[in-house]
């Protein structure tokens, strides 16, 4: 009974997406010969099409539903499959093991291409675990996060140029830079939430984008920066090839150093700090966190990790100017954090990977490239709210054998 | 000995309404005093004033922890006074929902917690045993308030008597002295009430904590409270023992409405 209905709803889905389709898709208009052709194929293909789609949309829907039933009876969170073998020490250790012998070998046995990529999305993968902080535990909307990958990029241009500091020196201080503008940013936006906070670190990254492209002594302007050199190595002389993998061994690194620290900042005092912070302001406060400090150190902290990225992308492309800030990166890396799944690092990780490597390796489709990637976000949106691997943390905590005792 | 709670002449202006008006009121060191009043009488303004939320337009605060250091808490930001020893639960429930059970009585304990961000990254010695302290502590308050079955569940999907207690617990574990609850009886079933009734006698006689309650159950204002505010439109009309407020006009006249043959 209901799959008869299902269908019925589906059948007038399709003839409903015929109707709106028919004048472009059927009718075809040739002035020169002044003919009509109708391409009733088309109306065919357009009606099965969407008769499928709605379908399939239906049935995962009521999928879905039925699941959040079930799932809402037991306690806490729904693990997922993927949570669940992770939580398995005797898949979880081997897991790691391959995880760590491929990134070691994998530049010796792909090409610079791939290693180039890799590379790429590694600094993403930083990017989405600097913001996840910001947007994942604390809750604060950045959609300007990309300024502070620009700070980043430019400290280590500018002093390279003005005062001939090395990649190794312009590490720390860009990032001690990122978290300088992290804490700027962080001040006027204190009282703001939600939509207004937004819209403010919106305009703070454009600022920064304009300033970068507009004042022509300080950074060159929108000719950018070129010969930033690539990291030495005691002195040594690398070929391009060679300082493409060393580079690509400083993302590994920087991404293990990464997701060690966000790993226990999370579980911590201030960690959790953060998450209460987002769970609701008021009690927050009132249960004697200051808040102040709170989403101050979620900017700051959250800027950091886009400063280093943004030294190790100048260094690795040699050439920046304001092109690779705009607005377009902070929505990208935003959408990095949003798929994965907020707060959860694993979930980033993966984001951040699919993300930046798919669209290379699917250059075939780059033209529907927007196409895929619009569909993918509502899809998630639908099915999965709490992104590909939803954050696990709040739900195992620390307990067990102190309770024991106690009781 | 002071009162641990001394409010004088406090007063709050929206714009051009008043919302408090000259509000006298003390709490001593002990006491169970509550706060009633019709609704829209001000009683959360008053809360909001007095916890940092609300900027008061006139008037002075001052706690005394203990009956004595009497400080004045006017200005001070809603986490200090906290801080200070004056904790807090609110009217619709405000719990950290996507947070387990324990990590919300845990958020209480922030305050009272020293470990910062190099002590997060590196995991000092102090920094976790602090960390087992603390899960340690907060079970046991749990374990007072009757919340131990709970301590894994997310606080959302906990049933709604135990959503208002475990508010309660967050409070206490601030370590407080004096504890404002704003309509922790409300939407209650008679059960559950007669249990919050016990919690809250438990609280003042085991952990020696005042208690400040807003509340609109009668039957329980009156058989837990040592004394009793009114308020109505913005002005306390009238204070004392549960006996005297029961006969006293004024509040009859609030809480039913003016005789229109007298």
């Amino acid at each position: 009974m209901t799959a008869l209905n299902e269908i019925k709803k589906s059948l007038l889905v399709s003839i409903w997406f015929m109707f709106l389709t028919f004048p472009i898709m059927v009718i075809k208009v040739n002035t020169v010969e002044q003919t009509i052709s109708w391409r009733w194929n088309r109306l065919a293909a357009v009606g099965i099409g969407s008769f499928c789609l709605s379908f399939v949309w239906r049935y995962m829907l009521k999928r879905k539903e039925t699941g959040a039933k079930k799932t809402a009876l037991g306690n806490g969170g729904e693990l997922s499959a993927v949570q669940r073998l992770l939580q398995n020490p005797r898949f979880f250790k081997p897991a790691l093991l391959a995880t760590a012998v491929f990134a070691l070998i994998y530049p010796f046995y792909f090409s610079m291409y791939q290693v180039n990529i890799m590379t790429t999305a590694l600094i993403y993968v930083i990017l989405g675990l600097g913001l996840n902080i910001v947007v994942g535990l604390a809750g604060l909307l950045d959609l300007g996060y990309v300024a502070f990958y620009a700070v980043g990029a430019y400290s280590y241009a500018l002093l390279h140029i003005h005062f001939g500091l090395g990649f190794w020196a312009c590490l720390p201080i860009g990032a001690g830079l990122a978290m300088m503008f992290g804490i700027v940013l962080g001040f006027p936006v204190l009282r703001l939430r939600g939509d207004y906070l937004a819209i403010v670190t919106l305009g703070f990254g454009e600022i920064i984008r304009l300033i970068l492209e507009n004042w022509n002594a300080f950074s060159y302007g929108p000719s950018g920066i070129a010969n930033i050199p690539r990291p030495g190595l005691f002195g040594m002389h690398l070929t391009i090839h060679q300082s493409l993998i060393y580079i690509y061994f400083i993302m590994v690194a920087i991404v293990v150093f990464t997701i060690f620290v966000v790993r226990r900042l999370q579980d911590s005092r201030i960690g959790r700090a953060w998450i209460a912070l987002r769970e609701d302001e008021v009690a927050c406060q009132a249960t004697g966190i200051d808040k102040t400090k709170t989403k101050l150190s979620a900017f700051a902290l959250g800027a950091t990790w886009a400063g280093m990225g943004g030294v190790v992308f100048a260094a690795k492309t040699t050439f920046i100017n304001p092109a690779s800030f705009t607005i377009w990166e902070s929505v990208m890396i935003l959408c990095i954090v949003v798929l994965g799944g907020m707060g959860s690092i694993l979930g980033v990780i993966l984001g951040a990977l699919i993300l930046m490597l798919l669209p290379e390796y699917m250059r075939a489709f780059s033209e529907y490239r927007m196409l895929l990637f619009a569909a993918a976000l509502v899809v998630m949106m639908v099915f999965r709210p709490n992104g590909i691997i939803s954050a696990v943390r709040r739900n195992y905590e620390f307990k067990g054998t102190n309770e024991k005792e106690t009781a | 000995m002071d009162p641990v709670l001394d409010i004088k002449q406090l007063t709050m202006d929206f714009g051009g309404l008043r919302a408090l008006d000259h509000i006298d009121l003390d709490v001593k060191a002990g006491e169970i005093a509550a706060l009633i009043g019709p609704n829209g009488a001000g009683k959360t303004t008053f809360f909001n004033c007095i916890t940092g939320i609300y900027k008061p337009t006139q008037g002075d605060m001052f706690i005394s922890p203990g009956g004595k250091n009497r400080i004045r808490i006017n200005g001070l930001k809603p986490n200090q006074v906290t801080e200070r020893g004056m904790a807090r639960t609110f009217q619709n429930i405000r719990l950290f929902q996507n947070m387990t059970v324990l990590e919300n009585v845990m958020m209480g304990r922030h305050c009272r917690m020293r470990a910062g961000i190099p002590g997060a990254v590196f995991r000092n010695k102090a920094t976790r045993e602090e960390e087992k302290r603390v899960v340690q502590e907060s079970y046991e308050i749990l374990e007072k308030i009757g919340l131990e079955q709970f301590v894994n569940e997310f606080a959302k999907n906990l049933p709604y008597g135990a959503q208002r207690r475990l508010e309660i617990a967050r409070a206490m574990a601030t370590e407080p002295f004096i504890l404002l609850l704003d309509e922790p009886a409300a939407g209650m079933n008679n059960q559950e009430t007669s249990e919050l009734d016990q919690l809250v006698l438990k609280i003042r006689e085991e952990e020696h904590i005042s208690i400040l309650l807003i509340e609109h159950d009668m039957k329980f204002v009156m058989s837990l409270s040592d004394r009793i505010f009114v308020m109505d439109y913005g002005k306390k009309i009238a204070q004392g023992t549960p006996q005297e407020i029961k006969s006293n006009p004024a509040v009859i006249r609030a809480y039913l409405g003016e005789d229109v043959d007298a």
